[in-house]
């Protein structure tokens, strides 16, 4: 299995959840802290990320950032 | 854009694109608006066509467009977005010039604009996000809303006796001349972004070979107008909004 991870922007997420159900692994939930504007916001749950891109393509709000093991990373993923 | 940014060796396969402003989307949480602001950056990114692209913005949520887009763009009066694209694409013919437009917007006050834009088969990409529903101003029927479907001028649901049926009027489109692909997509799930993605690119390629008019719909969702949280909205649009608005292309240039 190839290992990635993903960067969310804590601060312009708006926990709206379309990545958590994007999220072939069910790597993502919801915080139970809150940030600067209120919202919950999505971070990282489980160590299993592959990296596949699926929650930054459906992220509203581009909040994510996504790396991958170099040996298959693709220049662009979409 | 070239950067191989590496974190504990893991290097970089998504970031934003470099075509969007630093200002973060004042669109509720979960609104596909964003996604098409974004798939659109993406492509312009993409296509090395960011100094050379004028978009012109609509009256709707979606009316400071050109505050994200980081790009020429010019805003339009409510409804006259492919009016003033036609003045844009005439002046600067070598310019990539697109509208982007809601349902209320390219539907109901603009409908003369946008059919007459069309049949003049002015060359240019024409984006319509359909919610079916006027989200900006407080989720009042659209052309577009279904028939049963809630809004709040329609609280007993929409009845086609009063009210008249949902417009489609991409498939009416499509039957004019001047339109060259005309395509029906959305931003649901990872699959139909990828979609949306090619079409937008795809739409360009034709503009740059002066092909005519290409016009994509984009079945999108309105959770707030929807009284919906953005999973439900994106399952109800699959239930509700895809049997009435299927996706996919409906006019595809004739010879290649
Ligand atoms: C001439 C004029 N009439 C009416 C309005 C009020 N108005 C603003 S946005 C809008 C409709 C917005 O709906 P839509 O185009 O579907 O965009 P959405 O917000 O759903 O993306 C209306 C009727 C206006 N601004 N100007
Ligand atoms: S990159 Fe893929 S596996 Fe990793 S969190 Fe996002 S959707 Fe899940
Ligand atoms: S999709 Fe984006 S905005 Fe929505 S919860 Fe995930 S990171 Fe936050
Ligand atoms: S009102 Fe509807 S269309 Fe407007 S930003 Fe909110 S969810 Fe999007
Ligand atoms: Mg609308």
């Amino acid at each position: 299995m190839i290992k990635g991870t993903v960067i969310i922007e804590r601060d312009i997420c708006k926990g709206c959840e379309l990545c958590i159900v994007a999220c072939p692994q069910e790597s993502l939930g919801l915080s139970n802290n809150i940030n600067l504007h209120g919202y919950r916001y999505a971070e990282l749950i489980k160590d299993n990320c592959t990296g596949c891109v699926n929650c930054a393509i459906v992220c509203p709000d581009v909040a994510i950032t996504v790396y991958r093991q170099p040996k298959a990373a693709l220049k662009k993923a979409i | 854009m070239q950067e191989t940014i590496q974190i504990n060796g893991y290097e970089l396969v998504y970031k934003k694109p470099s075509t969007l402003t630093e200002k973060p989307f004042h669109y509720c949480p979960g609104c596909g608006h964003s996604v098409v602001h974004r798939v659109l950056m993406e492509v312009i990114e993409e296509m090395g066509i960011q100094e050379r692209t004028i978009g012109v913005a609509p009256v709707g949520c979606s009316v400071f467009a050109y505050d994200y887009m980081d790009i020429d763009m010019q805003e339009a009066a409510h409804g006259r977005a492919t009016a003033v694209a036609t003045g844009i694409k005439r002046i600067h013919p070598d310019k990539f010039v697109f509208s982007y437009q809601g349902d209320g917007d390219l539907a109901a006050i603009g409908t003369a604009e946008t059919i007459h834009a069309v049949n003049r088969g002015e060359n240019i990409l024409m984006i319509f996000i359909n919610n079916a529903i006027y989200g900006m101003t407080g989720g009042q029927m659209a052309p577009t809303t279904l028939l049963e479907q809630v809004t709040s001028t329609t609280p007993y649901g929409r009845k086609h006796e009063a009210m008249g049926y949902p417009l489609k009027i991409t498939d009416l489109l499509a039957n004019l001349p001047g339109a060259y692909f005309v395509t029906r997509q959305a931003v649901h799930s990872v699959n139909a972004v990828r979609k949306l993605k090619k079409a937008i690119e795809k739409s360009f390629e034709y503009q740059k070979l002066n092909r005519g008019t290409s016009f994509i719909e984009v079945v999108s969702n309105c959770p707030s107008g929807w009284k919906m949280t953005p999973v439900e909205s994106n399952k109800w649009l699959e239930e509700n909004m895809f049997p009435m608005y299927p996706l996919g292309d409906i006019k595809l240039p004739k010879e290649k």
